[in-house]
């Protein structure tokens, strides 16, 4: 083991570089054994990413469908979005509510909130490491969907897949900001999980991954392009596939609620740490 | 022990423990809102993913709107029927496994598999029954079908066929925690897949049907009650829908007495 990792803190004022190599190094062990972590439980996650194949079920429908022909997008696109939205799904799945939870349940959370690391960044290495882990499971399902629909194989430009890239990282941050805002009402109700549906709702029916947005009502469509849903699927994987995409907007869609949630993290955290007086207490 | 008693004993407790579980239950009334609004913003959003397949005139798989909508319908029903009855105890069998608990209820003078299967009862399921069941009336109304006695009658018992189904699926799969523990997400992976059952399965490529017919027999959970209802079903699917059922209740109870034999108790 790599003693250098559990160094304690320097302390008193830091020069901007080692600060910033302490950062760096405190990000790196926080990675290294969530993902040490992650990997004891890999059987959990690969039936994790099997569970998310609900996109692969829209493109078995909208392939043969007659509105699918009718709107004038062929089975290889339809096969290409679908496919590209199961990737992104997979790595902007967000859980933080429900680890939380619990470990405000049972306790844990007192000997976190000692540590002199804010709570969040344990829990967005947790996230990163267990994308890391699922990263060997969807390649082998990749390679399954295109052996199973070969017409679908497709090598998206640098750029595009670059783009892409950003866009699915930023949705993963939006989506992980968004229920971390309901994850702080945790320090108010023992049951702020119960709210994740209300999150998971509006992600279902406007995040594109039932249909393309490009199938919805026009009215419909410009109301999903404001909220926040399609940057986490839709927006990367019309990059990613090759569809029409307006990309100057959607990034700025992206950095509008940025500057909305980390604010409003920010202002709930200080609030609850503030009320937080461990369970039973 | 004499059948008609010891059912008569069984049908006494399960009234009990139902009556105990949703008096406990009344302690969270705030739940019911939360529930009715859920399942109502759910179901807006399934019906306008619907009616995304049938833009100008089309139809999905050979089902006009209306017809799809029984299809829907019952699903609604169903899953309303899996929280209120299904993931409440099956996920408690892989906690009792998990926790050893599992002991206490192989020693109570009751059958296991139906203590297991029924002991607690949680309402927030039935909005989403009712609505569902609303969702089946409208659909068959609305498509013109003459409701016939039989044609109700042979619908109902599909239903309870599909229910009979879903049930062995998860209580299949909850049952072999007791060879594998954590069992749990296996389950999300099995919701995930019913999920096919929104849309009837016409509507889905030929190998993907076969699939949806025999390993995974999403078919008859919903396509085949609605084709039920509607008087459209042929003989054969009727009968190869009971036949099913049939057979997934002996199998389930075949694989519980299986279980048990392998059954160590926790940390042995």
């Amino acid at each position: 083991m790599n003693q250098r990792l559990f160094r304690p803190f320097p302390r008193g004022r830091q020069s901007g570089r080692s600060a910033l190599a302490s950062a760096l190094r405190i990000a790196r062990a926080l990675f290294i054994s969530q993902y040490a972590l992650m990997l004891e439980f890999r059987a959990e996650i690969l039936l994790w990413a099997l569970s998310g194949v609900m996109p692969l079920l829209m493109f078995s429908l909208w392939s043969s469908a007659p509105a699918g022909a009718a709107a004038g997008i062929s089975p290889q696109a339809f096969a290409r979005y679908f496919l590209a939205a199961f990737v992104v799904r997979q790595f902007t799945v967000v859980w933080v509510v429900y680890a939380f939870e619990e470990d405000n349940l049972l306790g844990r959370l007192s000997p976190l909130l000692l540590q002199p690391l804010p709570l969040v960044w344990r829990y967005a290495a947790a996230h990163l490491a267990e994308q890391a882990t699922r990263l060997p499971f969807v390649m082998a399902m990749v390679a399954l969907f295109f052996l199973a629909v070969p017409e679908a194989v497709w090598i998206p430009s640098p750029a595009r897949l670059l783009l892409a890239l950003l866009a699915a990282h930023l949705g993963f941050w939006l989506n992980f900001l968004l229920q971390h805002a309901i994850t702080m009402l945790c320090f108010w109700s023992e049951r702020a999980s119960a709210l994740e549906r209300f999150l998971f709702m509006p992600y279902l029916f406007l995040s594109g991954m039932l249909a393309p947005l490009d199938l919805y009502p026009e009215a419909v469509r410009r109301f999903a392009l404001l909220t926040p849903f399609p940057s986490m699927l839709y927006v990367p994987a019309q990059l990613a596939s090759g569809g029409a995409i307006d990309a100057l907007a959607a990034f700025r869609t992206v950095a509008l609620w940025l500057a909305v949630l980390i604010p409003l993290n920010l202002l709930l955290w200080r609030a609850g740490v503030r009320r937080y007086a461990a369970m039973g207490g | 022990m004499e059948p008609a008693s010891t059912i008569r004993r069984h049908a006494r407790s399960i009234a009990r423990f139902w009556s105990s579980s949703l008096a406990a239950e009344m302690e969270y009334q705030f739940n019911l809102l939360i529930e009715v609004a859920a399942t109502l913003i759910t179901l807006a959003g399934s019906l306008f993913t619907l009616s995304l397949f049938f833009g100008r005139g089309q139809q999905l798989g050979g089902w006009s709107w209306n017809a799809a909508l029984v299809v829907l319908g019952i699903y609604t029903l169903l899953n309303g029927f899996s929280s209120t009855l299904l993931r409440p105890n099956l996920g408690n069998l892989v906690k009792q496994v998990q926790s050893g608990g599992l002991d206490f209820v192989l020693l109570k003078p009751m059958d296991s598999q139906v203590w297991l299967s029924l002991r607690t009862l949680s309402p927030w399921g039935l909005p989403e029954m009712v609505l569902g069941l609303a969702l089946v009336v409208v659909g068959t109304i609305r498509s013109g079908a003459k409701p016939e006695t039989t044609a109700l009658l042979t619908g109902g018992l599909m239903v309870l066929a599909g229910i009979t189904i879903l049930y062995s699926l998860w209580f299949v799969l909850a049952a072999t925690s007791i060879w594998f523990v954590k069992i749990w997400n296996a389950t999300e992976v099995l919701r995930s897949l019913l999920a096919a059952g929104q849309f009837p399965v016409s509507a889905y490529p030929p190998a993907l049907r076969v699939v949806f017919s025999t390993i995974l027999p999403v078919a008859f959970l919903t396509t085949v009650p609605a084709e039920a209802i509607l008087g459209l079903a042929s003989g054969g699917s009727l009968l190869a829908g009971l036949v099913l059922a049939g057979l997934s209740v002996v199998g389930s109870r075949a694989l519980w007495r299986l279980a048990l034999r392998h059954y160590t108790s926790a940390s042995s």
